[in-house]
């Protein structure tokens, strides 16, 4: 893209002209900035305009992650997400006419190696490994016709930054950066991806996301993890580890991942978010030409599983090489819940720096613990969730040790009130940290699009200043009493057999 | 003036659409039917350089969007330039600096006092440099900047938080050889640069415990002059204001010493298979590693394409040939490492399950095979030369980005118009340049190939490669432990 001279010159010409200078930091000024609107199709549209610089970021949100999921299907929607770089009818093949039968052969080689391969009784072996053979050689077929991650390449060649995507426990987002010029391209490539997806290269990347399991397998914080959650709920999702369960990334087929595309990916279920230099009224021409392509579809029904009160304590215990970690977490609302802003308040006072209680108390004073913290939302934000406290012992310290001193914190809180000083700590940190979030397109986009689907209404992200700035001592003393109780309590620990020695204490003079 | 530029935006962008958007928004059925109008000037902000009498080298840029002011202070002297036998001295001293407090007041008196203003005065480590910065509203900043300024001139080191810090890295050895990405990238940092050497070598129980508080006083007198910092400063703030306040702070410090240049001599890795014995894992991490090169090496540029074609991008050959054509891997990439002022790493990686760790390395020996007759195609040249200019915007999308890209190359004496020099360099690079420097820095023979993971499930022995090497990762346990 070669530059325009001729705009140095009129950029040049405007540069003596001064104009008021107009602060970006209340919901008032944003109130001016961002326009939202729900397409024909029920997709929703928010552009917030920051003319910072010729580029913008977007975030497209899906109101869909592994909560969906039922046994057998495990990791799909994070499936999905991954097919969604493997471009359209257009983009990423040679011949779409012909890889499109390629790839109908390769579902029905697979759909007859996996029935023969699952059967409980009277298995074949050698009809099972022809059957693979069949299957393998269909995809073989198939792949004749890949033109290799041509989406991400258009992306990439045309300036695209920060291409990625994720999935967590109850969506599953998309997101990137791109000078402000390629707007157009932008909105084309992202509504086709929804549009006209080609679900090729399905069981290769199968095994690609099947790698990114060991990933987390392999690292002990991953397997006490996924052993904690599955620990602490006993029937909603949330217990289930989104990217899957290794059987079911073994599994599941090319028309699993259709039909579970077609029930969540509708207009209705996603929010794309636009923050950048862009203006509002062309912004909404281009996004409603191309989005409103998307055939409207019936929202899904909300997800019919609660969690039911949990009545006895649980607890997982990891025995490992690896050095000790405890966690232990509390069943509390999810984050539509009235008393959500109590929830991060106490998330503050617990964890938020060295003025911390879990920081004075296990790091600075006790000295058991390298890092300790108190978290709102574990493992995710939307449904019921856990209040999550963590520890990381430090050499000779036990997990044990650092789990009576933050029961000692917990007890603290849930007797005496917090003093003043720390809620007005609380309440200006609050405030300051929503304004270190507000300087940056895909942070925003992030931000907003997220309140938007979660709360229905961007404007949350401001509010949530507001909720704080309203608590109480008295809140945080009954929130801390109804919710951190034994009987509500998961604990997971890796206990070390080979647990670390303490180097002899050095000379340590008070101050 | 600096904020003009932001309220004209909008109207420059007013003027773009006049000129350029097209007549009608006809909806494209594909891609190639779009084409994008010239991405409209955009003028950088510039930052006000000013330098002290005593060397102190300072950075302005004014950023009024919201009412925050952060500033850095960049120093030389850092892990690069500690000693060995006290490797983690200068972790300790960044972490100690900060938490031990000031010549006034108490670590813990200055976290009250900060928390309570919402602000944040933080010191770092680096292997580099050290910084000591902040981040504050702007109705705070001159509370916060006499915090910064004290802290930079007069810190106490007090010897319950370097007792502290010692317990935090002590706390990062025992727990070293948990994850296996750890291991692998610190056992291949030793292999390039040596065990001993800068960048190679680790902090240890008893190089930690053979630091003393007089060494971090030492450090400080020997490192911390103002000739020897690049101070930057962004935010809401009039630049007049803001160069007053820092000269009232800082113009009557004395100079010290200059910080010698780095000057170290690394050799190349041995080459051969390295294994890192790991049995809790079900997959193996593998690395292949050398010696890279320095950005100011004129071939930087050509280096930099070929990354991006060859492992550095979603479309490289790497990602498409490996994970996506193979399903061999989630995590692979790689690339020829360029640093400021000492080698980068040249590195391929890639984690795969156990029984794919042989396959794994063929897959590399094969892209590094075709590396041989076909450095890079046309088209490649074309979409990564691409991808960095038209991505070029992001490196300068924001106040503080300018700032700390102007920092750097102050900091490592580098040109100030380095970036411009830099898309200059990307768009004259040709085919051949490529397939030059690809052969000049890229040797198959060379690599030193290292794998952390369970032998037992593996495909195919190590051994069938050559010779293998065990490493020993087991931690000196500490002198005399307690308990």
């Amino acid at each position: 893209m070669k530059q325009d001279r001729g705009y140095i010159v009129v950029l040049a010409l405007f540069l003596l002209i001064s104009t008021p200078l107009v602060r970006a930091q209340d919901l008032a000024s944003f109130e001016k900035r961002i326009t939202v609107k729900t397409l024909e199709n029920g997709l929703t549209v928010v552009v917030c305009v920051r003319p910072e610089a010729p580029v913008f970021s977007f975030f497209t949100h899906v109101d869909v992650g592994s909560d969906r999921e039922v046994p057998g299907i495990t990791g799909l929607a994070h499936m999905f997400e991954h097919m969604a770089f493997k471009g359209t009818d257009r983009i990423g093949t040679t011949n779409y006419a012909e890889e499109k039968g390629a790839l109908e052969r390769v579902e029905q080689a697979y759909h007859d190696y996996d029935v023969e391969r699952r059967k409980e009784v009277g298995r074949d072996e050698k009809k099972i490994s022809a059957l693979e053979k069949d299957w393998k050689d269909t995809m073989a077929a198939a792949q004749k016709y890949v033109v290799e991650n041509q989406f991400g390449q258009i992306v990439e060649e045309h300036g695209g930054q920060g291409l990625n995507a994720f999935t967590d426990n109850e969506e599953t987002g998309y997101h990137y950066s791109f000078p402000s010029n390629q707007f157009e391209l932008w909105a084309y490539l992202e509504s086709e991806r929804f549009l006209h997806p080609v679900l090729r290269q399905f069981y290769k990347e199968r095994d690609v996301v099947h790698e990114e399991r060991r990933l987390g397998e392999s690292d002990p914080f991953g397997r006490l993890f996924e052993q904690f959650a599955a620990a602490a709920y006993v029937a909603h999702p949330y217990g289930q580890p989104v990217v899957g369960w290794p059987s079911d990334l073994e599994s599941f087929s090319m028309t699993d991942a259709e039909r579970f595309y077609k029930t969540y990916y509708v207009p209705s279920n996603l929010v794309v978010t636009v923050v950048g230099d862009v203006r509002a009224s062309e912004a909404l021409a281009i996004m409603e030409k191309y989005f409103g392509r998307l055939s409207a579809g019936p929202k899904p029904e909300p997800l019919r599983t609660i969690e039911p009160p949990q009545t006895a304590e649980r607890t997982v215990v990891l025995r490992e090489t690896s050095q000790p970690v405890f966690v232990e977490g509390y069943h509390k609302p999810g984050a539509r819940d009235k008393d959500n802003a109590v929830y991060e308040a106490l998330q503050d006072l617990m964890s938020n720096g060295r003025t911390s209680r879990l920081y004075r108390s296990l790091v600075r004073d006790k000295k058991i613990a390298a890092f300790s913290g108190g978290f709102n939302g574990f493992p995710g934000a939307k449904y019921a969730n856990l209040f999550v406290f963590f520890a990381i012992s430090t050499p000779g310290h036990t997990p044990e040790e650092t789990r009576d001193a933050i029961r000692a914190e917990i007890e603290r809180v849930k007797k005496e009130d917090i003093t003043d000083d720390e809620l007005r700590m609380i309440k200006t940190r609050a405030k300051a940290d929503l304004l270190r979030r507000l300087g940056d397109n895909q942070g925003l986009a992030f931000q907003l699009g997220t309140a938007q689907s979660l709360y229905g209404d961007w404007r949350e992200l401001f509010r949530a200043v507001d909720h704080i700035e309203k608590v109480s001592k008295a809140d945080i003393r009954r929130i801390a009493n109804a919710t951190f109780m034994e009987s509500n309590r998961t604990v997971g620990m890796i206990e070390s057999t080979q647990l670390a020695k303490a180097p002899a204490a050095g000379k340590e003079t008070k101050p | 003036m600096k904020r003009i530029f932001q309220s004209t935006l909008p109207i420059l962008f007013t003027l773009y659409l006049l000129f350029f958007a097209p007549a009608s928004f006809g909806q494209a059925t594909d891609w190639k039917q779009i084409q994008a109008p010239p991405l409209h000037a955009f003028q950088t902000p510039v930052p006000t350089r000013i330098q002290l009498s005593n060397g102190l080298v300072i950075f302005l840029v004014e950023d009024h969007e919201l009412p925050l002011v952060r500033g850095i202070a960049q120093i030389h002297g850092a892990s690069r330039d500690e000693s060995r036998d006290k490797a983690g001295l200068v972790e300790i001293f960044g972490q100690a600096w900060r938490t031990g407090g000031t010549k006034n007041k108490t670590g813990d008196q200055l976290d009250d006092y900060l928390e309570a203003r919402a602000a944040r005065v933080e010191t770092f480590a680096g292997n580099d440099f050290v910084t000591v910065s902040w981040d504050c509203l702007e109705e705070n900043l001159d509370d916060v900047l006499s915090v910064f300024v004290d802290l930079l001139r007069q810190p106490e080191f007090r010897e319950d938080k370097i007792a502290l810090a010692k317990n935090q890295i002590n706390t990062n050895i025992s727990r070293r050889n948990d994850s296996p990405f750890e291991i692998a990238f610190r056992e291949a940092s030793k292999l390039v640069y040596g065990a001993d050497q800068p960048y190679g070598r680790v902090a240890e129980y008893a190089t930690v415990a053979a630091v003393t508080r007089d060494d971090l006083l030492q450090w400080h007198k020997r490192y911390v002059h103002p000739n020897n910092i690049t101070l930057g400063v962004v935010g809401d703030f009039e630049s007049k204001v803001m160069e007053a306040k820092l000269r009232a702070a800082f113009e009557s410090w004395p100079k010290g010493p200059v910080a010698p240049k780095f000057q170290v001599t690394f050799h190349r890795p041995k080459p051969g298979i390295y294994l890192v014995q790991k049995n809790d894992v079900t997959a193996s991490t593998v690395q292949m590693v050398d010696l890279g090169t320095t950005r100011d090496n004129p071939d930087y540029f050509a280096l930099e394409v070929f990354n991006e074609f060859f492992g550095g991008s979603l479309a490289s050959r790497l990602f498409s040939n490996i994970r996506s054509k193979k399903g061999l891997a989630y995590a692979v990439g790689g690339g020829v490492g360029a640093e400021f002022d000492h080698p980068g790493v040249v590195r391929l990686f890639m984690g795969t399950k156990s029984n794919t760790t042989a396959a794994a390395i063929d897959a590399f020996d094969e892209e590094l095979d075709a590396l041989k007759t076909n450095a890079c195609t046309p088209e490649e040249l074309a979409k990564a030369r691409g991808a960095l200019l038209n991505s070029f915007v992001f490196r300068f999308d924001s106040r503080e980005k300018v700032l700390r890209e102007r920092m750097t190359y102050e900091f490592y004496g580098y040109p100030q118009d380095f970036l411009e020099q830099y898309r200059a360099g990307i768009e004259k690079v040709t085919q051949e340049d490529v397939a030059r420097v690809a052969q000049k820095y890229i040797h198959k023979e060379q690599l030193a190939i290292l794998v952390v993971g369970k032998p037992a499930d593996f495909d195919r022995p190590l051994s069938s490669f050559g010779p293998v090497a065990t490493v020993d990762i087991s931690i000196p346990p500490p002198a005399g432990g307690r308990k």
